[in-house]
């Protein structure tokens, strides 16, 4: 299955449409095609009609948060009037997003896992995503769940609202920052973080 | 969760008010027949269901959050309790992802008894659910217990071999935990040779029951285009005539030594999701005939791989397999670490539900439970 | 005829219900407690620690590796190690641990402690009736109440502890032959050396003795089962 033809394709079909190859490094050699979102659902079209990636199976969410990349580098400066190699220290900051990942096969053509990737600009305000449901309807379900424990948006979604958790919750559990609620009973073998954090409620208690 | 008695906004459509005869019912989450803690809002003109919306997350464990803190060993014992009634399959398709993962391979002998446990697992998966369908339709309990008894003798099988009856923690990364003990597989054959005759004793009790034939024929139709829009696998599927069985699409492990054919349905109704269980129950004991008497000697186990201080390689993989209920996928991502970074089940059980509405409109409240029956939800799989 | 199905169906449950009074397979029930199913040998439900000899303080097997902590799923084993160190079964000083709480309560019976244990010294133990008023305390069991004898083992699972046993044996025996061919390399190489490369001539005789006795009694070390490093 050769991405780079579906790449060319998908760019051919769907005008302005930016796609990524991702390459996969796992000997499981299932790379994946990055595709920007206001031309996901187009692309969807694409590939579900022409392509006949009609079987979208799993559809998931990551939470990718920002990360400071460190390097050393070496870099070219004046010392003592002479030109010279010196290792600096760079920081880059790799701002965060959320991804969500659709795995496609075709029935007929007998290929697959094609992993079709959108990403959210941030983690924060702008994490709204074309909903792929009027494509695969076996998004409905999955993009709930994605919406629910990781707070992408589904835009074009015909009934976004929370699957898993309650509909009073209020945070999105799966995110890789989140605190949970710790009023829970302390038991007795609870030992390292949440004998900590039991011990912590019986002093404020204590105190009070 | 708001505890409100009016009907929530949500399930109603807020443009429009119900007309009066209309009546929207929970139909769960404390409910005999709704396998699991499983919840409808129903909407009801009269008897018919004119709208429902599944409601679920009362077993949500939150699985995969767990297993974002866990080694990829102590996951395995987890993954026993998505599909709680199957659970080598379970074990088997994680066991395949992070293979994928990893490039790792299995040693033959290893291979068949994955297959043979595998296929166990399948026959005593449609036993129990054709046992639990029949008593949703009204047969309280006297063919529950004659699928049972079968069903006891494979969950000896299990505990003599891996310890536990249903929460096996049997397959190992390049591998099985522990080998055969002597006088299993001869025990495992005198089973075998005696459950075509069971299965030929359960489809004479109520393949031909006219009360059962009523209620499930042309009751809860999907559709082949439907099924392949919302990504229905396993027997749902291929009771609506899709020809889709990942044994033989993808040909995982050893499959494509054995030979079995793959039942189809025709009208993809209860009935025929009734019927292609006896089918591949037959199929499975084909497979296990076959396995049982080519196993070879020889390790079990992977050499290079041990069990614990696991760390594959950066990277992402999709395994799935043909699990009794449909495709079981599992989705990792490793960062280099001995912990996933990203862990994901695809729950065929959850697809499955996708398209409970379409099947059910227009019918009746009883039927609504037959329709559930036949789905096959487990929802330890579709909370995790 | 209408009904024909039914009428079908129902000679089956004849045939079930009367056959169960004739041939024992279409009886399956047991009556519990008054009868009880033959336990399955491989059968598992929480662990316990192995003990050699008669004294479950002095043959405790576990050294305090702390390895069945780290792996285990749920998080419910709770070691402390000892400061000091004291003979084990065979004499070599080890860590002990000196707090060795299991809670059964969350346990959930999947072995993983046994798998990665170097030491022999966990295993599942096959006792399930554990009822107690006391939903926390009572349910958590420390060392005392988890050390069992190897005897019991033995009784338990009787195919994989004889399995044990012999492995122990065969590693005991194989680091005592190791630990005698080197003390005989020793004694060799002492004698060979030139006399008058060594102080009085007794000298190396009594720093080859005392060295060789040393070597002997350090040498039947269990050795890790499955060579897991630490």
């Amino acid at each position: 299955m050769e991405l780079e033809t579906f790449k060319s394709e998908i760019e051919a079909a769907v005008p302005g449409c930016r796609l990524e190859i991702i390459p996969n490094p796992s000997p499981s050699a299932q790379h994946s095609l990055l595709v920007d979102p206001e031309h996901g659902l187009a692309a969807a079209y694409y590939l579900r009609d022409t392509a006949q990636f009609n079987f979208c199976t799993n559809v998931t969410g990551i939470d990718w948060p920002p990360k400071e990349i460190t390097e050393k580098i070496k870099i070219k400066q004046i010392v003592d009037g002479v030109e010279k190699d010196v290792d600096q220290v760079r920081k880059t900051s790799v701002p965060g997003y959320l991804e969500a990942v659709y795995h496609l096969y075709s029935i007929d053509r007998k290929v697959g896992p094609l992993p079709l990737r959108m990403r959210t600009a941030d983690r924060d305000s702008r994490v709204h995503l074309p909903s792929l449901t009027p494509v695969w309807r076996s998004a409905e379900f999955q993009e709930r769940e994605i919406y629910d424990l990781y707070g992408i948006f589904f835009d074009g979604h015909p009934d976004l609202r929370r699957l898993l958790m309650w509909d009073d919750f209020a945070d999105h559990p799966m995110r890789r920052d989140y605190v949970d609620p710790d009023d829970y009973e302390y038991e007795p073998t609870a030992h390292d973080q949440v004998l900590a954090r039991a011990r912590e409620h019986a002093a404020k208690a204590g105190a009070l | 969760m708001s505890t409100t008695y009016a009907p929530s906004a949500e399930s109603l459509n807020t443009d429009t008010v119900l007309p009066e005869q209309y009546l929207e019912v929970s139909m769960g989450p404390q409910h005999p027949s709704t396998h699991g803690v499983f919840r409808m809002n129903v909407v009801l003109d009269g008897e018919q269901v004119v709208k429902l919306k599944p409601v679920f997350g009362y077993l949500h464990r939150n699985h995969e959050k767990i297993a974002e803190s866990e080694s990829y060993l102590g996951n395995m014992p987890y993954t026993d309790r998505l599909d709680y009634i199957c659970s080598i399959t379970n074990n088997w398709a994680y066991a395949i992802a992070v293979e994928k993962l990893g490039g790792i391979e299995v040693p033959e002998r290893a291979e068949y008894i994955r297959v043979i446990t595998g296929e166990l697992t399948r026959l005593q998966n449609h036993a129990c659910l054709l046992g639990f369908l029949l008593q949703d339709m009204g047969a309280s309990g006297t063919p529950l217990m004659y699928a049972f008894r079968e069903r006891e003798t494979i969950l000896d099988l299990f505990e003599s071999l891996t310890g536990a009856r249903m929460m096996c923690n049997y397959l190992r990364f390049g591998g099985c935990r522990v080998d055969l003990p002597a006088g299993w597989l001869d025990n495992a054959k005198a089973f075998l040779a005696e459950f075509p005759r069971f299965l030929d004793e359960f489809e004479r009790l109520l393949v031909g029951n006219e009360i059962l034939m009523e209620r499930s024929q042309n009751v809860g139709v999907l559709s082949r285009e439907l099924a392949i829009n919302s990504a229905i696998s396993g027997p749902m599927a291929r009771a609506s005539g899709l020809n889709y069985d990942i044994r033989k699409v993808d040909g995982y492990s050893i499959y494509n030594r054995f030979s079995f054919r793959i039942p189809l349905g025709s009208h993809g109704d209860v009935y025929d999701r009734y019927m292609i269980r006896f089918l591949e129950m037959r199929e499975s004991v084909k497979i296990l005939e076959q396995a049982m008497r080519e196993i070879p000697a020889g390790p079990i186990q992977n050499p290079a791989i041990k069990a614990r201080l696991f760390r594959p390689k950066p990277g992402e993989a999709y395994g799935r397999i043909e699990s009794p209920k449909g495709e079981l996928g599992f989705y990792l991502i490793s960062d280099g670490s001995g912990i996933p970074y990203r862990y994901r089940v695809r729950p065929p059980s959850l697809i499955n539900l996708t398209v409970l509405e379409d099947l059910c409109l227009g019918h009746n409240v009883a039927d609504v439970v037959a329709i559930l029956g036949s789905v096959d939800i487990v929802m330890g799989e579709v909370d995790r | 005829m209408v009904g024909e199905g039914i009428i079908k169906g129902l000679a089956e449950t004849a045939r079930n219900f009367f056959g169960s009074y004739v041939r024992k397979e279409r009886l399956t029930t047991v009556q519990y407690p008054e009868e009880r199913l033959p336990q399955i040998e491989a059968a598992r439900n929480f662990p316990f620690l192995l003990y050699d000899g008669a004294d479950s303080d002095a043959g405790l097997r576990c050294v305090s590796c702390l390895i069945c902590e780290k792996e285990c799923p749920p998080k419910c084993i709770f070691i402390e190690k000892s400061q000091d160190k004291k003979p084990d079964a065979v004499g070599k000083p080890q860590f002990y641990p000196t707090v060795f709480n299991i809670d059964v309560s969350v346990c959930m019976s999947c072995q993983i402690c046994v798998e990665v244990c170097p030491f022999d010294a966990i295993k599942m133990d096959v006792e399930y009736n554990y009822p107690t008023e006391d939903r926390f305390a009572a349910l958590l069991f420390d060392k005392h109440q988890l050390a069992k004898s190897n005897d019991y083992y033995h009784q338990i699972h009787p195919t994989e502890a004889a399995a044990v046993d012999a492995a122990l044996t065969a590693e005991r025996e194989a680091a005592a032959a190791k630990a005698a061919a080197a003390a005989a390399a020793a004694v060799a190489k002492a004698a060979a050396a030139p006399p008058s490369a060594a102080t009085p001539s007794s000298a190396p005789g009594n720093g080859a003795a005392p060295a060789a006795d040393k070597s002997a009694t350090a040498a039947p070390e269990p050795e890790p089962v499955g060579g897991e490093k630490r």
